[in-house]
């Protein structure tokens, strides 16, 4: 039998000194992003929290009424009563809390790295392994740095489903922005525009569809992220799950599940019906 | 009339080292050669031309023939890689972005041939923009925005989006949008050839007309040998990134520089082209049966003219009276009815130019042109057929004109 000789890198230890190295060098950083995110989070959980059962299934009424259907409407707040009716109700709102949370920042970071990335082709061609590895690496790795630099709670979820939930935005912002039209870009150029006009009056309008299912892919991927994250402290319907896991509690199991799927499915259909109301007028006009 | 645009030697090569290349061309090197040895392509080379305040300058070739680079170096588009442009003077060439921005605002503007338009935008927002990045107060541009779509012809689309427009509309909105501006110079690369060939004789004609009210200098791109000579106060002709003739219409019909102009202009379809009515002139000056002798002379002294129609109540052409018999008519007491002459040829306005000319040649008078109610709308004279008229026979019309 040959057995691998005693040969060993330390490419582990390595990455675990830069993490302490960041920890130590950033310090500040990371307490700016852990008081955003909790600023963030508080809000708006705050919000849910203070709106009256009834208004909130109201807003998920008007909300797949205007951008789908009014059946759609009816459905999702069924969906919602249902959850409601599991006992699931403040579990939901900070679930929703959370991925909401993340999907804000990381539009608000992801969305001007796209934008740089299409201006900057040295720019892209740096970002674009990071942004594979970022999407590849199983999730759960994210939740070791997580931890380490915010701690048990929220907020690590939030940092972890970040960074797994990030490369969509990033990657369809530079997509669209590249993809606008290059004779209505001439147009505006031709019209003196500066570059900032450009960007805000033409480019920006013009990708923004294409952002949107980038927000969706986001939207669903923080989602997704909700179960792993609870394993670092995070709330909500994720927390449950894992509850009933441990316990091998299949009702409270399934409940949770289906409340995550129910979610879900009207995430889903609303951000895409948004992307559709945007898509309406911007067909290629020719 | 003042010169407002002036190239010198103005040349664009494409490709990594675009510089290196002049020194090749000025060798006698061709565009392929260049192209095979080192890659770069020849956009545009040495052209040279000035055009005039107010006159439309088009520009023709075929495709790949440099057009477009040449256009857009106007505007910096394409800034070029050597040589100057100057616009009112100045040699824009070396501008500062600033500067740029400026010219851009305020002196040019550009119709595109596929629109070009913002369609995340209403009618009325495309057509404000180039105001709204002038910082322009809200009111203030779209009551400007207003009134350029109504001058297209767009007056009530304008919360539309361009997506629920016909594309002939879309374009008209694309020049609402250069107009808005209120530029001196109009840049239009193939405006209307995305559009079928009816609404494209439409914005033709509609384009000479906003051109008569507005007097811009326009610098119009087609490879459509027709358009260039119906539109054009003068047209530059270009090969393989060069310009190989520049002249009006005439000039060029007379004396082709070369094989390959006289190649274009034989593409002339002579029948399909120009109808009487693209061709005629209003009258200025028309006299009625019951206005009698001294009328007309009065009317012909005061417009310089040597024959005047005559038209009933309801426009109907009843004849013509030119103004010696007028002068003779007076003298021996006759009527207005006793001189005018009957023999004069009545033309439908969609009759087509090619079909007029027998009638011009046979008729001593200008042809009256009518419209479907017999209504007079004007006349032709002879040299007015000229440029509808584009012969495979060049000699033929030059006769013709002599
Ligand atoms: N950005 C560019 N990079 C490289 N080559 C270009 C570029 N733009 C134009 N060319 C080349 O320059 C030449 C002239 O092209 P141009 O677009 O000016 O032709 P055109 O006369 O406008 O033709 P068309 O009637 O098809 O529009 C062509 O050989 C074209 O391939
Ligand atoms: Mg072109």
């Amino acid at each position: 039998m040959g057995s691998f000789p005693d040969i060993t890198t330390k490419l582990g230890d390595y990455v675990e000194q830069f993490v302490d190295f960041l920890d130590l060098s950033l310090e500040g950083f990371f307490d700016f992003i852990y008081i955003v995110s909790s600023q963030i989070i508080n809000s708006i959980e705050t919000a849910l929290v203070w709106m009256p059962w009834w208004s909130f299934i109201l807003v998920i009424f008007l909300l797949g009424w205007y951008f789908k259907s009014i059946f759609s409407g009816v459905l999702y707040s069924i969906f919602i009563f249902l959850i409601g009716t599991f006992g699931l109700w403040e579990d939901m709102m900070t679930t929703i809390a959370v991925v909401l949370t993340a999907v804000i920042i990381s539009l608000l970071i992801g969305i001007p790295l796209g934008v740089w990335m299409a201006f900057s082709k040295g720019f892209s061609t740096v970002m674009r392994p990071i942004l594979d590895a970022m999407q590849t690496m199983p999730s759960f790795v994210y939740l070791i740095p997580a931890i380490f630099f915010f701690g048990l709670g929220n907020i690590s979820a939030i940092a972890a489903t970040l960074i797994y939930a990030l490369p969509p935005v990033i990657r369809l912002t530079e997509l669209a922005i590249r993809g606008v039209d290059k004779e209505v870009i001439e147009s505006a150029q031709s019209f003196g525009s500066s570059k900032w006009q450009m960007l805000r009056k033409i480019q920006l309008p013009q990708a923004l569809p294409t952002i949107m299912a980038g927000v969706n892919q986001t939207t669903m991927m923080a989602l997704a992220m909700v179960v792993i994250a609870s394993m670092v402290g995070a709330q909500g319907l994720g927390e449950q799950v894992l509850v009933s896991i441990n316990r091998i509690d299949i009702s409270l199991g399934f409940e949770a599940g289906i409340s995550i799927v129910f979610l879900a499915i009207i995430i889903d259909r609303v951000t895409n019906g948004i992307a559709d109301k945007l898509q309406k007028h911007r067909r290629v006009s020719e | 009339m003042t010169t407002k645009i002036k190239l010198e030697n103005v040349s664009k090569i494409f490709g990594a080292k675009p510089y290196s290349i002049i020194p090749m061309i000025k060798e006698g090197m061709e565009k392929n050669e260049i192209l095979e040895k080192t890659g770069h392509t020849v956009g545009v080379y040495d052209a040279s031309m000035e055009i005039k305040q107010g006159e439309i300058f088009v520009i023709m070739g075929l495709s790949g023939s440099g057009k477009s680079t040449l256009i857009r170096c106007f505007n910096l588009l394409n800034k070029p890689t050597h040589g100057s442009i100057f616009i009112d003077g100045e040699d824009i060439v070396n501008y500062n972005s600033s500067q740029l921005k400026q010219v851009r605002q305020k002196k040019i503007a550009m119709v595109f041939q596929h629109f070009g338009l913002f369609n995340h935008r209403t009618v009325l927002g495309n057509v404000e923009y180039g105001l709204e990045i002038r910082n322009i107060s809200k009111e203030k541009r779209q009551e400007i925005a207003r009134e350029n779509i109504e001058i297209v012809g767009l007056k009530g689309y304008e919360e539309k989006y361009p997506d629920q427009l016909s594309g002939g509309m879309q374009q008209r909105v694309g020049l609402a949008r250069a107009l808005a501006n209120d530029p001196d110079i109009l840049l239009m690369d193939e405006p209307f050839s995305a559009l079928d060939p009816l609404i494209r004789r439409e914005m033709q004609l509609e384009l000479l007309d906003i051109q008569e009210r507005l007097q811009k200098t326009i610098i119009f791109i087609t490879h459509d040998v027709n358009e260039a000579f119906k539109i054009g106060d003068r047209v530059a002709v270009m090969k393989d990134g060069k310009v190989v003739q520049v002249g009006t219409p005439e000039e060029i019909i007379e004396e082709p520089a070369n094989d390959y102009i006289s190649d274009f202009i034989k593409d002339i379809d002579r029948s399909k082209v120009f109808q009487a009515e693209h061709v005629m002139i209003k009258p200025n000056a028309l006299v009625s049966m019951k206005d009698g002798l001294n009328v007309a002379v009065k009317e012909m002294e005061e417009n310089n003219i040597s024959s005047v129609f005559v038209v009933d109540r309801g426009r109907h052409v009843k004849g013509i009276v030119t103004i010696d018999d007028a002068i003779t008519g007076i003298k021996e007491k006759k009527t207005l009815e006793d001189v005018l002459r009957t023999d004069i040829s009545v033309v439908q306005r969609d009759e087509y130019v090619n079909d007029l000319i027998a009638k011009t040649l046979e008729s001593k008078f200008p042809l009256a042109v009518v419209n479907e109610e017999e209504k007079l709308i004007g006349f032709i004279l002879r040299v007015h057929v000229l440029s509808g008229l584009v012969s495979d026979d060049v000699n033929e019309s030059i006769e013709y004109i002599g």
